[in-house]
């Protein structure tokens, strides 16, 4: 089973920024229970969707060579729940980047409200550097597939991104 | 070259966001580790800040040796011997080592980087 937080993205500019929409479902089975009555999706899944969405953008401008690892959260807050009906939109913007790590800020809105801002930092590691391989190749490519990159995708200049040959 | 206080001001507000602590807390003698809580992944996060704020490059292990602190070459039984406080000096002269060195186990290391310290360092990468 994988984790996954984004439904598809809708904008990618390779280095640059990325959108990403997450449709909140009461199918999910945590909504059952958080809470009885009172079905809304935490935070913290919240934060893991920005994370995915400005995670990708970073692995794809580092080329997939290292591990893109959220590090640190160095900044969130929230400004009202997200609850089953609502779809979110990821909208991630790379702040810094370098080959061994990342600074993103992202932003949540539903419809034009803004419901949450975050500022994530990720770690990009190496083999060896203490964080097992996260995926096999076409598995991988499998999700980048499912997630539309390669159909939206563009690099600066507007030119669609080439699908890798892994 | 900004003065010692401007420069200062830039890395207490790297600090603050880097960290999550109050403005007051971020005095020169406060340590790193002990006083303001940095972790090893915020290190990262904070050379990060300063290279954007002060427009300057940090190799990685500068302002935090981790690779010294690690290596078992320079640390012997938990501490760090006489050739790894040589390398320790010779990398951060930017660092008073005076109190780690009376008791070098490399645990100790968090209780010794200041606020002073990152601000001496930044004055050297701007004079040089």
């Amino acid at each position: 089973m994988r984790w996954f937080w984004i439904d598809r993205f809708d904008e990618f500019v390779r280095g640059k920024r990325a959108t990403a929409v997450k449709n909140v479902s009461l199918a999910e089975e945590h909504m059952h229970d958080h809470f009885p009555g009172v079905a809304l999706m935490p935070n913290s899944l919240v934060v893991e969707g920005m994370a995915q969405t400005a995670g990708l953008l970073v692995a794809d401008a580092i080329e997939f060579n290292r591990r893109v690892v959220l590090a640190k959260v160095a900044g969130a807050e929230f400004h009202f729940d997200a609850v089953p009906g609502d779809t979110l939109r990821f909208e991630a913007t790379i702040l810094d980047l370098k080959p061994t790590g990342s600074l993103c800020k992202v932003t949540s809105r539903v419809g034009d409200r803004l419901q949450g801002e975050a500022e994530l930092f990720f770690a990009h590691l190496e083999p060896g550097e203490g964080v097992p391989k996260l995926f096999e190749p076409e598995e991988l490519l499998q999700w980048l597939d499912q997630m539309h990159i390669y159909d939206i995708g563009r690099d600066e200049a507007g030119r669609p991104l080439a699908r890798p040959d892994w | 070259m900004p003065s010692r206080d401007e420069i200062f001001e830039k890395v207490k507000a790297a600090l603050v966001d880097a960290l999550g602590v109050d403005d007051d807390e971020v005095s020169p003698g406060a340590t790193m580790v002990g006083d303001l809580g940095a972790e090893s992944i915020d290190f990262l996060d904070i050379v990060f800040r300063l290279e954007k704020a002060f427009g300057i490059k940090i190799p990685r292990g500068e302002l935090f040796p981790e690779d010294v602190l690690s290596s078992s070459e320079y640390v012997t039984n938990g501490k760090v011997n006489a050739a790894g406080i040589a390398a320790l000096k010779a990398r951060m002269p930017f660092a008073d080592l005076t109190k780690f060195e009376a008791n070098p186990s490399v645990q100790n290391f968090a209780n010794t980087l200041t606020v002073e310290d990152m601000v001496r360092y930044v004055q050297g990468k701007l004079a040089a």
